[in-house]
């Protein structure tokens, strides 16, 4: 076996000595990675493989090979943690993903709102149900492949979540969830990495899962046809809503459209409407079922609030902080000030008008590599 | 780490003495026992031996035992080889507490038009000769009712319900592949139609069952292929398989009364000192009538697979339910039909011990087991 001493000192791990650490692991390269470095270091790595939905209810095209809880990702799981020579455990969280994550997603879609299932399965499922059968085992932490990092800032007694290092994965935009308690007890072990050196790391390691893809977006829809998946789980909601009406911003009627569910702000594909230029979603009105479509222009807006915050580096920063604003996953964020932060509420004023804030999506704040919070975009502020 | 196996209702290890038994037929003794030639011979002669063993330990006539490649098989073969030879549906009656190897095979029938009846257990999951009374109808075909439970080792009033059965003139199969070996079964005494059996459950190989199936009971096979069995079980007979699993049932008919009273006591003992630990776990299951070698405990506060992983951390192997083919696993079905309360039902572990269990391995578990509980409960009783 290989060993890059380099690569290992780069992943900035404390040693361990023998502390239980549960390694939430899908089958990835990423979460194989995190486990065998974990393992290097000196912790006892317990594999945890979450069994979250049925892979064969899912629908769809299910011969993705990527997909997680499938039988096959588990039983790559299990050789990765068979070779590290660690336990492995598949736990059934179906019941409370299903209850979570799935069913929040089908409701934030029908009432006009584009939810984010990742950003709730890190926060009540792996930081949730996971973090809870850790310590039931008497595990000391838990760690993950996402990308990220965190630091007990020693000055302000808070544990701070960062960046990570590859600006490319960095996955802090959905894991501004997890609480302070639960930072304590996660490990990161790839923020320190790019995924070049964690495919290198896992060659070197001789792990099967080295050359294994990106898995994709949503994975309890497996051909990520949301749509296919919101008429399959909700057929009465959907033929209750029917068809309604795309309007223009003055409200003048421009068309039909099959359902406000079935789309989302921004969106310019897909519309069926020829007005000869290129327009956009920029509202969705669930009350009327009705559709707002504008130009580019349309879109933009800088005021909004942002519900269920969850504050990390900083309780509740004073009126007019100035942070980084990511508002999607792929986003490089932009400057922003934090209005009437509440514990748990916040109002957000970009510096410039931003394009398509989308209700049920992530806002999360950033200071320079620390996530200052983030919560749920709840709604627009028309200035 | 030395490891303590506390699962034995799930599997059992190879009996030294029946690996020694099986070593010639999988090295040596090559055969293809329908062979005419002495390499044949050979085979065809271990086979036979065999089935006298196994028909000993049974009571029954040597060409009344079929053997299969497990309990699986067995149970199938009774059930799906005896449907087709009514000349139309009928109805059937079995329970909620099966393994899933009737339970399935049912489900399939009913979609052919066969009507099944499940009965329902009692709170410690025993099925009454009441129950399946009230479920017979005059077009009832055959009863299913298991002897002994594999999740709570409860044991079925079975002699009862097969008179009932004999009585109405209605077939009976029991699934016995948790009592065989454990409790005394003779099929003399006992009028079942039909028994299925499981090697490993009793120190013989996987993939290597039985069914007894009395003289005069017609079935269909479900394999179709070669003549062996008396056309019951097409295919090449596992002489290996077959040697080893009648070596085992001579093994344990041999050993069965001082083994019974050896884990009665380790399982009394250990279930007293359970309770001494955590006055809060309940006994499910039958408190008298239960397979002697079977614990299925609850630990109300706690969940289940956090305790059985805890314990397999330290080496100890327990089980929460059926073993599963992902390895997860939900609320067994067992648990459910007794209508255990939640908090009950999420928070049980089995602990079956056997032939290789030491008073020793039970003090290290309990010692375990004392500091795992001593660990904060749940908040409540779900997953989040």
């Amino acid at each position: 076996m290989h060993r890059d001493t380099e690569l290992l000192n780069k992943t900035n791990i404390a040693p361990g000595a023998g502390e239980t650490v549960v390694v939430a692991m899908s089958g990835g390269v990423d979460s194989s990675v995190a486990a065998a470095l974990l393992h290097e270091h000196g912790y006892r790595v317990v594999g945890i493989t979450l069994n979250l939905w049925d892979y064969h209810a899912s629908g769809g095209n299910v011969n993705l090979e990527s997909g997680c809880c499938s039988i096959d990702t588990m039983a790559d799981a299990r050789a990765v943690c068979h070779k590290l020579g660690v336990p492995h455990y598949v736990s059934d969280f179906r019941e409370i993903f299903e209850r979570s994550v799935q069913q929040n997603f089908i409701e934030e879609y029908f009432v006009g709102r584009t939810p984010n299932p990742c950003v709730r399965c890190n926060t009540f499922i792996k930081w949730g149900a996971l973090l809870q059968q850790t310590q039931d085992i008497g595990g000391s932490f838990m760690a993950t492949g996402h990308y990220a990092r965190t630091y007990l800032n020693s000055t302000t007694n808070r544990w701070e979540l960062w960046r990570a290092v590859d600006r490319q994965k960095d996955q802090s935009y959905a894991l501004w969830g997890v609480r302070q308690e639960a930072l304590a007890r996660t490990i990161f072990p790839l923020g320190e990495l790019t995924k070049p050196e964690v495919r290198e790391l896992a060659r070197g390691l001789g792990l099967k899962t080295a050359e294994k893809k990106e898995s994709q977006e949503i994975c309890f829809i497996p051909d990520n046809d949301y749509r296919r998946y919101l008429r399959e789980r909700a057929p009465e909601a959907v033929a209750e809503i029917g068809a309604g009406n795309f309007v223009d911003v003055a409200g003048k009627q421009l068309g039909t459209h099959a359902g406000f569910p079935f789309y989302t702000i921004g969106q310019r594909k897909g519309l069926g409407l020829a007005l000869g230029r290129p327009i956009f979603i920029s509202a969705i009105n669930p009350a009327e079922n009705t559709i707002v479509v504008g130009d580019d222009e349309d879109l933009r807006q800088s005021d909004f609030i942002v519900s269920s915050v969850n504050w990390g580096s900083q309780f509740c920063p004073a009126n007019d902080t100035a942070v980084s604003c990511k508002i999607r996953y792929r986003d490089n964020g932009a400057p922003a000030v934090l209005l009437e932060a509440e514990p748990h509420r916040v109002r957000v004023h970009f510096d410039a008008p931003q394009r398509a804030i989308t209700p049920g999506q992530s806002a999360v704040f950033y200071d320079g590599e620390v996530v200052v919070g983030g919560g749920v975009i709840e709604r627009i502020v028309n200035t | 780490m030395n490891r303590i196996y506390l699962d034995y209702s799930a599997t059992t290890p190879l009996a030294p003495e029946v690996l020694e038994a099986m070593q010639p037929f999988l090295t040596e003794y090559f055969g293809n026992a329908s062979s005419i030639h002495g390499f044949g011979r050979e085979a065809k002669v271990a086979i036979e031996a065999a089935r006298e063993k196994l028909a000993v330990a049974l009571g029954a006539e040597p060409q009344e035992i079929v053997f299969t490649s497990g309990g699986t098989e067995a149970s199938n073969i009774a059930i799906l080889g005896l449907a087709p030879t009514f000349s139309e549906p009928r109805h059937l009656v079995t329970s909620r507490v099966e393994h899933p190897c009737v339970l399935n095979p049912c489900r399939e029938l009913e979609k052919s038009g066969w009507q099944v009846t499940y009965v329902e257990p009692d709170a410690t999951g025993m099925i009454s000769v009441n129950a399946v009374a009230a479920a017979l109808r005059p077009d009832t075909a055959l009863i299913s009712i298991m002897f002994a439970n594999n999740e709570v080792g409860t044991i079925n009033p079975i002699a009862e319900i097969a008179r009932l059965a004999a009585e109405r003139k209605i077939l009976f199969h029991t699934d016995a592949v948790q009592a065989f070996g454990k409790l005394p079964i003779d099929v003399r005494q006992l009028p079942v139609s039909l028994l299925s059996l499981s090697g490993h459950k009793i120190y013989g190989p996987k993939g290597m069952g039985a069914l007894f199936v009395r003289r005069g009971v017609k079935l269909q096979p479900i394999l179709f292929g070669g003549h062996q069995e008396r056309e019951r079980r097409a295919g090449t007979e596992n002489v290996a398989g077959i040697v080893g699993l009648g070596k085992a049932a001579e093994l344990i008919l041999g050993q069965r009364v001082a083994e019974t009273a050896r884990l009665q006591r380790l399982a009394n003992d250990f279930w007293k000192h359970v309770q001494e630990i955590f006055p809060q776990a309940t006994l499910n299951g039958n408190p008298a009538a239960r397979l002697p070698s079977v614990l299925n405990l609850s630990f109300p506060g706690f969940e289940s697979t956090a305790l059985l992983m805890s314990l397999d951390l330290q080496g100890i192997a327990v089980s929460n339910g059926s073993a599963c083919s992902a390895g997860s696993v939900e609320i067994s079905h067992v648990l459910r039909a007794m209508k255990l309360p939640r908090e009950r039902a999420v928070s049980a572990l089995r602990f079956s011990f056997g032939k290789y269990t030491t008073p020793a391995e039970v003090e290290t578990t309990l010692q375990a087991l004392a500091k795992i509980l001593q660990r904060s409960p749940r908040p409540n009783n779900s997953t989040n």
